[in-house]
């Protein structure tokens, strides 16, 4: 229809749209700019924390509840997490943000309470706040980083250390003789009955990024049905004190981690459909 | 074999390079540059004209440096019609 216009000196041109596709309308994938600051990270290359802060950020913008959220920041490398999350935040003394999420929660029932802890902060100061929190089936949701080694102080043993495995404390290895077992502490918390959704992911890989991020949802989701606790664990990689390339500190994850501590599903709702389980 | 077309823009100042989307790419579209950002890492480029926009990279990338462009369906459609005449610019939407 266009060709009886062409004459005369006027010259058409028609701008075909697969030329420049980087354009707003073509956009799949995009970082979160409300929930998550465009603040540079001070994680080190490749550490999992920065994907599971952009996870809950994308949790919270789709869920509209950017306004409803008071997070609980522990005291390990993720210690400055409110300087990149553009959600209220709160600090606790170190392993306590459990203890302090309930707090939160029972004056502010209305709200989305949850709180972010390494294995360092939940597994061995906290374990007592830990174990209380779940037992009492407080509704907050608990996000637990296992990497295995306390990564802010340079690499010592953590309980969830695996046995053999090398750290500045073990340097022979961990000897399960002398130092015990690495404990499992998202079995043990499945196991009391305060606890309402239970489940392990890692975000190694894009397909379990994307099943770590359902989790985080259903376990928002889950707040408002005031059944219990919701308790996310998310086995991750620590390259610096692994002394590991980023690449191959996956590579290890995948090896060596994952058997121990298998992904999946360890306690779901029974009357729900929402589970990504494996 | 309807070919989907992708695009990615690595935001370089806030790479540092840790090469966990190289890993994830299944088209071996990126690579390591050979100069450094202001912080000096090493940051990822986009070498090859094959990416499919399956947004595995962004997804992996702990620094959210990676926006990921997809072309929708519908293929050459005209968005725009512009019109010369002698240093007159008419454009027209639609």
């Amino acid at each position: 229809m266009n060709e009886k216009k062409m004459t005369g000196d006027e010259h058409y041109e028609t701008m075909i749209a697969e030329e420049n596709i980087c354009i707003n309308e073509n956009i799949v994938y995009d970082k979160p700019h409300d929930a998550l600051y465009s603040t540079p990270m001070h994680y080190c290359p490749g550490c999992g924390h920065g994907v599971v802060h952009r996870l809950i950020a994308e949790v919270v913008e789709e869920l509209g509840i950017i306004h409803d959220v008071i997070g609980v920041a522990p005291v390990g490398c993720s210690v400055l997490a409110y300087n990149y999350l553009n959600i209220d935040m709160s600090e606790a003394a170190h392993g306590r943000a459990s203890a302090v999420a309930t707090g939160i929660k029972r004056v502010l029932p209305d709200k989305y309470v949850f709180s972010y802890q390494g294995d360092g902060d939940l597994a061995a100061i906290g374990t007592g706040e830990t174990i209380h929190t779940c037992n009492r089936g407080e509704n907050i949701l608990v996000i637990f980083i296992n990497n295995g080694i306390y990564g802010m102080t340079g690499g010592q043993m953590a309980p969830t250390t695996l046995a053999n495995m090398k750290s500045s404390t073990s340097p022979f290895g961990r000897d399960v003789q002398t130092m015990g077992y690495p404990l499992k502490i998202t079995e043990l918390v499945a196991q009391l009955p305060g606890t309402y959704y239970v489940t392990r992911q890692s975000v190694h890989k894009a397909v379990n990024v994307r099943k770590t991020k359902k989790a985080i949802m259903n376990g928002f989701l889950y707040q408002k049905e005031n059944k219990g606790t919701c308790f996310i664990e998310v086995v991750s990689n620590c390259p610096s004190n692994w002394k590991m390339s980023p690449v191959e500190s996956n590579k290890w994850l995948d090896e060596n981690m994952l058997p121990f501590y298998p992904l999946g599903d360890i306690k779901i709702p029974s009357n729900s459909s929402k589970n990504n389980g494996e | 074999m309807a070919k989907v077309k992708g695009d990615i823009i690595i935001d370089i100042e806030k790479c540092k390079g840790c090469e966990l989307c190289i890993e994830a790419c299944p088209q071996d579209t990126l690579e390591q540059s050979r100069s450094v950002n202001t912080k000096g890492y090493l940051y990822i480029v986009k070498v090859q004209d094959n990416c499919t926009g399956c947004t595995n990279c962004a997804l992996v990338c702990p620094d959210g440096a990676i926006t990921v462009f997809r072309q929708s369906g519908k293929k050459k459609e005209q968005i725009a019609k512009i019109t010369n005449v002698t240093g007159d610019l008419k454009v027209t939407v639609g």
